[in-house]
C-alpha cells in the first residue's frame, strides 16, 4: 500500500512538471489560437540562458533569472516583430509549421551561443528526499517535485488573478474570444502578442529551471514537449486547470502504468501510454476535460 | 508567348476531361519523365542515388501520401515516421518469409499492410479533429515505434534490434543493399513515383478525392450533402498510409538497407513530411514533389557552403544549419504560404499572358 502511494505521489509530482510545459502552450493557444510548438525548446534556451548567465559571467542567481526574464521578454518581442506580426489570419496548420521552424532556430541558436554540452543547473532548490515524510508516513518524496509543485500551484494562482483581475488579462481574454471584435474596441493585437509570448517566455523559465535541476540542462529538455502533448488534449487547448490536472492524471496513469502495466510488455511504456489514455479519453470527450465546448456552425 | 493554349481546339469530352489539357503541359511531363527514365540512368553515380536522388524520391512518395490525408482530406498526422517503419518491418518480414513473390508486389504488399494500420489509427478522427486529432496520430507514432523496438517478433529476434534488408534481385538485378546497381535501384523507385504520382492526381480529381476535398472545406456541410464522413476519412487514412507504407519500404530496402526503429522513422520523420507538403503546397501533387526536392537538396546545399565554403567546422555547421532551416522555413511560410505549387501556377498564369500584365 506504502508502495502504491509512492508511486501515485511521484505520479502526481511528475505530472505537475508535465503541467508547467502545457501551461505555455494554453497561454498561447488561448490568447492567439497558435499551437505553440516551440514552448518545449523554449523553456530549453531559457534554461541554457540562465546557467549561460550564471556560469560565464558569474552573475548571482536572481540577476541571473532577472536578466534571463530580460532575454525572454525581448525573445517574444522579436518573435512578434518577425513572426506572428507577417503571419496575421493565416491557417492554423501554417503557423503551427511557422512554430515548428521557430523551434530549429531557437534549438540551433541555444546551441551557438551556450554550447550543447550537459550542464548542471543549481540555484539552490532543496534536492533529495524528504526527511519529514520519511520519517512520519514512510514514503519517499522528492523535495524538488514539492518545490516544483508549490511553484505550479503559486504560478497559476497568479496567472488566475492575471487574467481574471487586471486590465491587460480581461484585453488577453477579449483577444482570445474574438480577434476581430477585440481590436474594434481598441485592443492591440501586437502588444496582446508580445505580452502573451512573454508570460509564455517566463513560464517556460519556471518549466526550464524545474526540469533543468532534476536532470541537467541538454537537448533532451526539449523533447518535454512532447509529453505536454497528451496533457493539452486531455484537459483542452484552452483550460489552465485543465492543464494541471491534465498533467495529475497524466502523471499518475503513467507512472501506474509503467509500474504495474509495463513488466507484463517489456516496458518503457511511458513513451506511448499518455497518448493512449489521453486518446481513449477522447473519444468521449472530444473537445478534453475542461476545453470550450465545440459548437459547430455550417 | 510559348505557353499559351491559343488554338487548342478540344472536339470530344474526353479531349475537355484529359489529365494535362494543355499541349505545353504534356511536353514538358513528356520531357521530365525522358530526362528521368533516360538520361539520369545514364549518368548516375552512387554519391548522387544516395544523398540526393533515392531520399527525393522517397520522400516524394510519402509526401504524396500525407499529401491525400492533410492536403485534400484536410486530417492533420503526424504519424509519418510510425507508418513508414509499418512498411519498413512489413517488407523486411516479407522479404525473409515469402522472397519468391518478387520485390514489388512485397512494397505493394507491405503498403496494403500500412493501410489497414493506418486506417486503425485514423479511427479518432471520425470523432476528434484538428490539433486533436494531431496530437492523437502522435499516439500511432510513438507506440508504433515502441513496438517494433520491444517485440522480437518483428526483427526476428536479432540479438541489435535492428532490421537488415536480404539481398533481393529484380529481372536479375540486385536492388537492395549497397551491392544494388544504382541506376536499377534509382529506376525502380522513380517508376514507383511516376506511376503512384499519376495515380494519386487522378484518383485527387474523381469521386473519392472531391468526397475529400468537401471534408476538408468543412466536414458538416460535407456531411449534409451526402458524402459519408466515416468513408471519405477512412479512405484517406488508407489510401495515404498505402503511400507512406510503401515509401517506408522502399526507405529500408533500398535506400538505407539496414535500420534501426528508434532512429530512422523518429518523430522528425514526421515532421520532415509535412514540412515538404507545406513549402510543395497543400492539396497538390506536384507541390509535394517540390517540396520533397527542396527539403532534401537545401540541407545539402547548405552544409556544402558552409563547411566548403567558409571551412566552418562541422558542429557549427550543424547548429547553423538548423537555424536557417527553421528560418527559411518561417520565411517561406511568411512569403508564400500556399507553398511552391502556388508559385508554380503564378508562373502559369503570367506566362500566358506574357508580354502583357493582364
Amino acid at each position: 500500500m506504502t508502495f502504491f502511494i509512492e508511486v501515485v505521489l511521484s505520479g502526481l509530482m511528475a505530472g505537475v512538471m508535465y503541467s508547467l510545459v502545457a501551461l505555455g502552450f494554453v497561454l498561447i493557444f488561448k490568447a492567439s489560437g497558435i499551437f505553440n510548438f516551440a514552448q518545449g525548446v523554449m523553456a530549453l534556451f531559457a534554461a541554457l540562458t540562465l546557467v549561460g548567465f550564471m556560469e560565464k559571467f558569474g552573475m548571482p542567481v536572481w540577476l541571473a533569472i532577472a536578466g534571463t526574464i530580460g532575454v525572454m521578454i525581448a525573445l517574444a518581442w522579436l518573435i512578434e516583430r518577425l513572426m506572428l506580426r507577417h503571419l496575421v489570419n493565416q491557417e492554423p496548420i501554417i503557423l503551427f509549421m511557422a512554430t515548428i521552424g521557430l523551434a530549429y532556430v531557437l534549438e540551433g541558436a541555444g546551441d551557438i551561443l551556450w554550447g550543447s554540452d550537459v550542464k548542471l543547473l543549481d540555484i539552490g532548490i532543496p534536492q533529495g528526499a524528504s526527511d519529514w515524510m520519511l520519517d512520519t508516513f514512510d514514503i519517499y518524496v522528492e523535495k524538488l517535485e514539492v518545490f516544483a509543485a508549490v511553484t505550479a500551484a503559486i504560478l497559476v494562482v497568479f496567472l488566475a488573478v492575471f487574467f481574471q483581475k487586471t486590465r491587460i488579462g480581461r484585453a488577453l481574454r477579449a483577444v482570445a474570444d474574438d480577434h476581430q471584435a477585440a481590436l474594434s474596441v481598441g485592443i492591440s493585437l501586437h502588444t496582446i502578442w508580445v505580452i502573451v509570448w512573454s508570460v509564455a517566455g517566463i513560464v517556460a523559465l519556471v518549466a526550464g529551471i524545474m526540469w533543468g535541476s532534476k536532470s541537467g540542462v541538454q537537448f533532451s529538455l526539449s523533447l518535454i514537449a512532447l509529453k505536454a502533448l497528451p496533457v493539452l488534449i486531455l484537459g483542452g487547448f484552452t483550460s489552465v486547470p485543465g492543464a494541471i490536472i491534465g498533467g495529475m492524471i497524466i502523471g499518475v496513469g503513467e507512472k501506474v502504468a509503467e509500474v504495474y502495466l509495463g513488466p507484463f510488455v517489456g516496458g518503457a511504456i511511458e513513451n506511448w501510454f499518455a497518448y493512449m489514455l489521453a486518446l481513449a479519453f477522447l473519444l468521449f470527450r472530444p473537445q478534453g476535460l475542461f476545453g470550450e465546448r465545440i459548437i459547430e456552425r455550417v | 508567348m510559348i505557353y499559351r493554349e491559343t488554338g487548342q481546339f478540344k472536339t470530344n469530352y474526353s479531349d475537355d476531361q484529359a489529365l494535362f489539357p494543355i499541349a505545353q503541359d504534356r511536353y514538358v511531363i513528356l520531357a521530365v519523365l525522358f530526362i528521368t527514365f533516360v538520361l539520369v540512368p545514364v549518368f548516375i553515380n552512387e554519391y548522387w542515388l544516395n544523398a540526393i536522388l533515392l531520399p527525393f524520391l522517397i520522400y516524394a512518395l510519402a509526401a504524396l501520401g500525407l499529401n491525400i490525408l492533410t492536403g485534400y482530406c484536410g486530417q492533420l498526422s503526424l504519424g509519418t515516421g510510425g507508418f513508414m517503419a509499418v512498411g519498413a518491418f512489413s517488407i523486411y518480414k516479407l522479404m525473409v518469409a515469402v522472397p519468391e513473390l518478387g520485390f514489388i508486389p512485397l512494397v505493394i504488399i507491405s503498403g496494403l499492410i500500412t493501410a489497414a494500420v493506418g486506417t486503425l489509427f485514423g479511427l479518432p478522427s471520425l470523432r476528434i479533429k484538428g490539433f486533436y486529432l494531431a496530437v492523437a496520430t502522435l499516439a500511432a507514432q510513438f507506440f508504433l515505434i515502441w513496438l517494433f523496438n520491444k517485440v522480437g517478433w518483428f526483427f526476428n529476434y536479432n540479438a541489435t534490434g535492428m532490421i537488415t534488408s536480404p539481398p533481393m534481385t529484380l529481372f536479375g538485378v540486385m536492388i537492395t543493399g549497397p551491392e544494388g546497381v544504382p541506376a536499377a535501384k534509382y529506376l525502380l523507385v522513380a517508376s514507383f513515383v511516376a506511376v503512384f504520382a499519376l495515380f494519386a492526381k487522378n484518383i485527387a480529381r474523381g469521386r473519392i478525392g472531391r468526397n475529400w476535398m468537401a471534408i476538408r472545406d468543412m466536414d458538416i456541410a460535407a456531411e449534409l450533402i451526402g458524402v459519408r464522413p466515416l468513408l471519405a476519412k477512412l479512405s484517406a487514412f488508407a489510401v495515404s498510409s498505402f503511400y507512406i507504407g510503401m515509401a517506408g519500404a522502399l526507405y529500408f530496402s533500398v535506400w538505407l538497407g539496414s535500420a534501426e526503429p528508434t532512429e530512422a522513422f523518429d518523430i522528425n520523420q514526421s515532421f520532415l513530411v509535412l514540412f515538404m507538403i507545406i513549402i510543395g503546397g497543400l492539396g497538390s501533387v506536384l507541390g509535394s514533389l517540390l517540396g520533397a526536392a527542396f527539403l532534401v537538396m537545401m540541407p545539402i546545399l547548405l552544409k556544402n557552403i558552409l563547411v566548403g565554403g567558409f571551412g566552418t567546422n562541422s558542429a557549427l555547421a550543424a547548429h547553423i544549419e538548423i537555424m536557417t532551416v527553421g528560418a527559411l522555413i518561417i520565411i517561406f511560410l511568411i512569403v508564400e504560404p500556399h507553398g511552391l505549387a502556388r508559385l508554380w501556377r503564378i508562373v502559369k498564369e503570367k506566362l500566358r499572358l506574357w508580354p502583357f500584365p493582364y
